[in-house]
């Protein structure tokens, strides 16, 4: 290549959108404007189960400047039927519908809407509002309920459920020399991103709404305001230009989108509603789990027996699944594994899908009773998992596409100093601080989903790409934007990307670390089709210097198209467009799972995490002072944001590990710690160093741009990388997490 | 602005990014509630309404504040600092350059309080060292797990200003 030598693929781009984040230009679904802008306030339950008998509303319809008050008893016609709230990735069951009866099926259930003229009096006049119930027993301990566990009847679309058995597990651990059989607990997680919900219905008068909203798919929130409302499709627009973190709990619609659309169409007023931080509470959750896992190997190290049986939450409406044993069947060789999950209903909202759900809890008890059995084995922790390293998914004798996880571990482990490890418990310390090294293994999918865009070549040369897809902070505008320019071989500044928004090409919500893979391929299928009619274009002009060239010889770049052996021969992109008297074109591009690929090949992300921990002896504080996190991602678009998503998901398995917990008071069936201060998420002073590591792995399957996608797995195997630390430090073994100072320091001293 | 005549008003003035603003605000109005939802200044974001993460987080008299805690008429005569007003004359501020090139932050909501909190910090001087960056950074949460690469964008405004300062002393 002769000129304009951009490359943009692979290059550790600054964010498209930083500037716009960085002056509070960029705006998010409550910060839109609207004429004659009505807020409402969401009114929740106060009890777990029961029904309301008596609502007492008068304080509050007499309050100042409130306009409505909806409840169960007014609230407006919506679908009747079950499919018509089934929003795309909803479980199977009865999805919660805002204001259906009198019936609370959880504590803080929405069971009113007041709607005021301003904010402070939608919630002040809340405040008036007292409703008499029929309280009914209820159960939010999982404990309680693990015997009335159950195998879900219908599957969730798109999880596969635990694998059929394969070999003998039982026998087989019965029969090996060295073997455990311990029980992990993982505690309910919160998403809490720090935008809360919010959208802002926009009445445009005309029979038409925009929405803005926060959500991670404007075309499934989009779908499920005109299925629920019975609206016209074309009627609808929704938008979420912007998304304040979402983590999975934006995949669903939530309850304010619901209600905000329901006021609006009913008070023919444009309306925004917000959820509180306690809200936030309220709203699907990652499940609370527990683990036993058992596992036996010969006396070299090499697995005879996995087994791995969880017991997770759902609610009495749905049934919510996720893959939580699978990755026990598919991390390491074994002949004999024995998979069971199954779910037990308590008196909650629905749990919904939180960073690698299933993953990062089902991977972290499996990691934790790995390194158990390195200890009885006396095998070193990074060894063990090299020895059972698997070369095929043995859940379903399927090849990987790619799988560069041995590299992860010698490159992950040469950067932390892996060697000079002292195997003992307790054997390294400084002051009054123990120290210690755990290793983990992560995995994730990674996923390929249908999805289209469009590209848009301008006569000026410049270029617009478009799709339905979102940018919760993963770097989807820019990653798209890179894309474009590559194709074209123009500079950043002359691409731009379009994305949330429901009207744009279809896309699947943005979750799954799918987005980059999927999004991003139909954007370069789009951009090499507009290349495919800008030559046909060109070849057809009079006298075209590429009159007798074939598209495989012609790039385009720098606003020209010409010959690659000859630069010089070649038209301006300008002079095709105007001789062909075009204004633009204008392509599609679509992707879609490679079927035929499928049944042979299966494609993941692997990580390896190292942690180090320092605790204090006297107090049991501990301190993750180090995390290297080594991933085998395919190819990385742009390492910046790429290794932003990594950081983001390391810090939320250090607050797995050991910050996160939502205290339920299970006497009331509520959580106790609604709240930011109490419901402690990880803080400056939590993080410490974090390195990042790319290693490098082509993978010409996974995907058409050979992206797997990291929104996933740098949280999978943080969490047991530093409950493996924490026991290299202390000798203390903590199964319950998060491993909290209390727990460290009750647990029986080490011998 | 929508507004219910008969709610007791009261008359304060304040000097938002440079501009004086003379308002009338319901005693109960938070200064967060009057910038984002009465002045249009949604730069400066609500992520609890109760102190706990730092998001509302503004320059009141040249002091890092939650203004989601603050009354708006408890502030009046003050000058407000927000998110908006940091850049001048459409130059970013250095701790806005520096947290694009870390890309210390992802989704961006936590961004403006962080930066804020962060030019707060600049201000009162005595943070000298990345484990007190840290430490002063703490009332700002970032759930999208961008902490190292804020601390490295504070770090990089921060660290010549010491050194420029030791040097000038």
């Amino acid at each position: 290549m002769s000129v304009g030598e951009i490359t943009h693929i692979g290059r550790p781009t600054n964010r498209v959108d930083g500037r716009l984040k960085v002056t509070g230009q960029a705006h998010y679904a409550a910060e839109y404007p609207a004429d004659d802008l009505l807020y409402g306030y969401i009114v929740g339950s106060t009890i777990a189960a029961g029904r309301i008998a008596a609502m007492h509303l008068d304080a509050a319809r007499q309050f100042p400047g409130v306009v409505e008050i909806f409840t169960h008893e007014n609230r407006s016609k919506a679908a009747w039927l079950d499919r018509s709230w089934r929003d795309e990735v909803a479980p199977p069951g009865h999805p919660f519908r805002p204001l259906h009866s009198d019936r609370i099926l959880f504590d803080g259930q929405p069971v009113a809407l007041i709607v005021a003229e301003t904010f402070e009096a939608a919630r002040d006049a809340g405040s008036l509002i007292r409703i008499a119930y029929d309280v009914d027993a209820h159960c939010t301990e999982l404990e309680a309920k693990r015997a009335e566990a159950y195998v879900p009847p219908e599957q969730r679309s798109g999880i596969p459920p635990p694998p059929d058995p394969r070999g003998d597990a039982e026998q087989a651990f019965q029969d090996a020399p060295v073997k455990i059989s311990r029980d992990y607990r993982v505690n309910a997680e919160h998403h809490n991103p720090m935008e809360m919900f919010a959208t802002t219905c926009v009445f445009e008068g005309d029979g038409k709404l925009t929405i803005y909203d926060k959500t991670q798919g404007s075309q499934n929130a989009q779908g499920y305001v005109t299925s629920v409302f019975g609206l016209r499709s074309k009627d609808v627009r929704l938008v979420n230009h912007y998304v304040g973190g979402a983590f999975g709990a934006g995949l669903r619609p939530q309850h304010q989108l619901f209600f905000a659309v329901m006021a609006s169409l009913e008070l023919q007023r444009s309306v925004r509603v917000s959820l509180t931080r306690a809200q936030m509470f309220h709203i699907g959750y990652r499940p609370d789990s527990y683990h036993t896992v058992s596992l036996a190997a010969d006396r070299d190290g090499r697995l005879q027996s996995i087994m791995h049986d969880a017991v997770a939450s759902t609610s009495h409406y749905e049934d919510y699944q996720e893959a939580v044993v699978n990755w026990s069947g598919m991390m390491y060789h074994c002949d004999n594994v024995k998979l069971t999950y199954q779910l037990a209903k308590l008196d909650t909202a629905t749990p919904c899908d939180m960073r690698a759900p299933g993953a990062a809890i089902g991977v972290t008890a499996l990691e934790c009773a790995l390194d158990e059995l390195s200890y009885e084995l006396g095998i070193g922790p990074l060894e063990i998992r090299r020895i059972n390293f698997a070369s095929k998914d043995e859940n379903t004798k399927k090849q990987f596409t790619s799988k560069a996880l041995l590299e992860c571990y010698s490159e992950g482990a040469a950067a932390f100093g892996w060697e000079k490890r002292s195997p003992k418990p307790r054997a390294m310390r400084e002051g009054r601080e123990l120290i210690g090294w755990g290793v983990s293994t992560g995995m994730w999918d990674a996923f390929l989903q249908k999805a289209q865009a469009t590209a848009t070549l301008k006569v000026d040369g410049t270029l617009e790409v478009a799709t339905a897809a979102s940018d919760i902070g993963t770097g989807t505008w820019t990653i798209l934007t890179q894309i474009g320019a590559e194709a074209f071989g123009l500079p950043l500044e002359d691409v731009q990307a379009r994305i949330g928004d429901s009207t744009l090409p279809m896309s699947p919500v943005e979750g799954g670390s799918w987005t980059a893979a999927s999004n991003g391929s139909a954007v370069q299928a789009a951009c090499d089709a507009v290349k495919h009619s800008l030559f046909k274009q060109a070849r057809k002009m009079a006298n075209s210097p590429l009159a007798d060239a074939s598209f495989e010889d012609v790039e385009v770049r720098d606003q020209r198209i010409f010959r690659k052996d000859d630069p010089a021969r070649g038209l301006s992109v300008f002079e095709v467009m105007h001789a062909a008297e075009l204004k633009e074109i204008t392509e599609q591009g679509k992707v879609s799972p490679n079927l035929r690929q499928m049944l042979k090949y299966t494609s993941y992300t692997h990580s390896a995490v190292f942690a180090e921990v320092r605790v204090d002896e006297y107090l049991g504080v501990v301190r993750v002072t180090r995390v290297v996190c080594a991933a085998a991602a395919g190819k990385i678009l742009n390492p910046k944001t790429a290794r932003s998503q990594i950081l983001g998901g390391v810090v939320m398995g250090i607050g797995m590990a050991l910050h996160e917990e939502a205290m339920t008071d299970h006497r009331l069936g509520k959580i106790m710690n609604a709240n930011l201060g109490e419901y402690h998420v990880p803080a400056h002073a939590d993080i410490e160093d974090i390195e990042v590591i790319f290693v490098d792995e082509k993978d010409d399957k996974v995907s058409p741009l050979g992206v797997k996608g990291l929104g996933e797995i740098g949280i999978v195997g943080t969490a047991s990388a530093v409950a493996n630390a924490i026991f290299h430090a202390t000798g203390v073994r903590v199964r319950d997490f998060p491993i909290t100072i209390d727990k460290i320091l009750n647990a029986p001293r080490p011998s | 602005m929508n507004q219910i005549p008969h709610y007791p008003q009261i008359s304060i003035s304040l000097t938002i990014n440079g501009t004086l603003h003379e308002l009338k605000v319901e005693p109960w109005v938070t200064l967060l509630d009057l910038l984002r939802e009465r002045l249009l200044l949604t730069g400066t974001k609500k992520g609890c309404d109760q102190g706990q993460c730092g998001a509302c987080t503004v320059l009141v008299d040249g002091k890092r504040v939650n203004s989601c805690l603050a009354l708006a008429v408890s502030r009046d005569g003050a000058e407000i600092t927000t998110i908006e007003g940091l850049a001048q004359n459409g130059e970013l501020h250095p701790l806005q350059v520096a947290f694009i090139g870390r890309d210390a932050f992802q989704c961006g909501y936590c961004t403006p309080g962080q930066i804020c909190s962060a030019a707060g910090l600049l201000a009162e001087g005595h943070t000298r060292s990345r484990a007190e960056i840290r430490e002063h950074m703490s009332g700002n949460l970032c759930r999208c797990g961008a902490y190292t690469n804020i601390a490295d964008a504070v770090e990089d405004v921060l660290m010549p200003r010491i050194a420029a300062k030791e040097a000038a002393e």
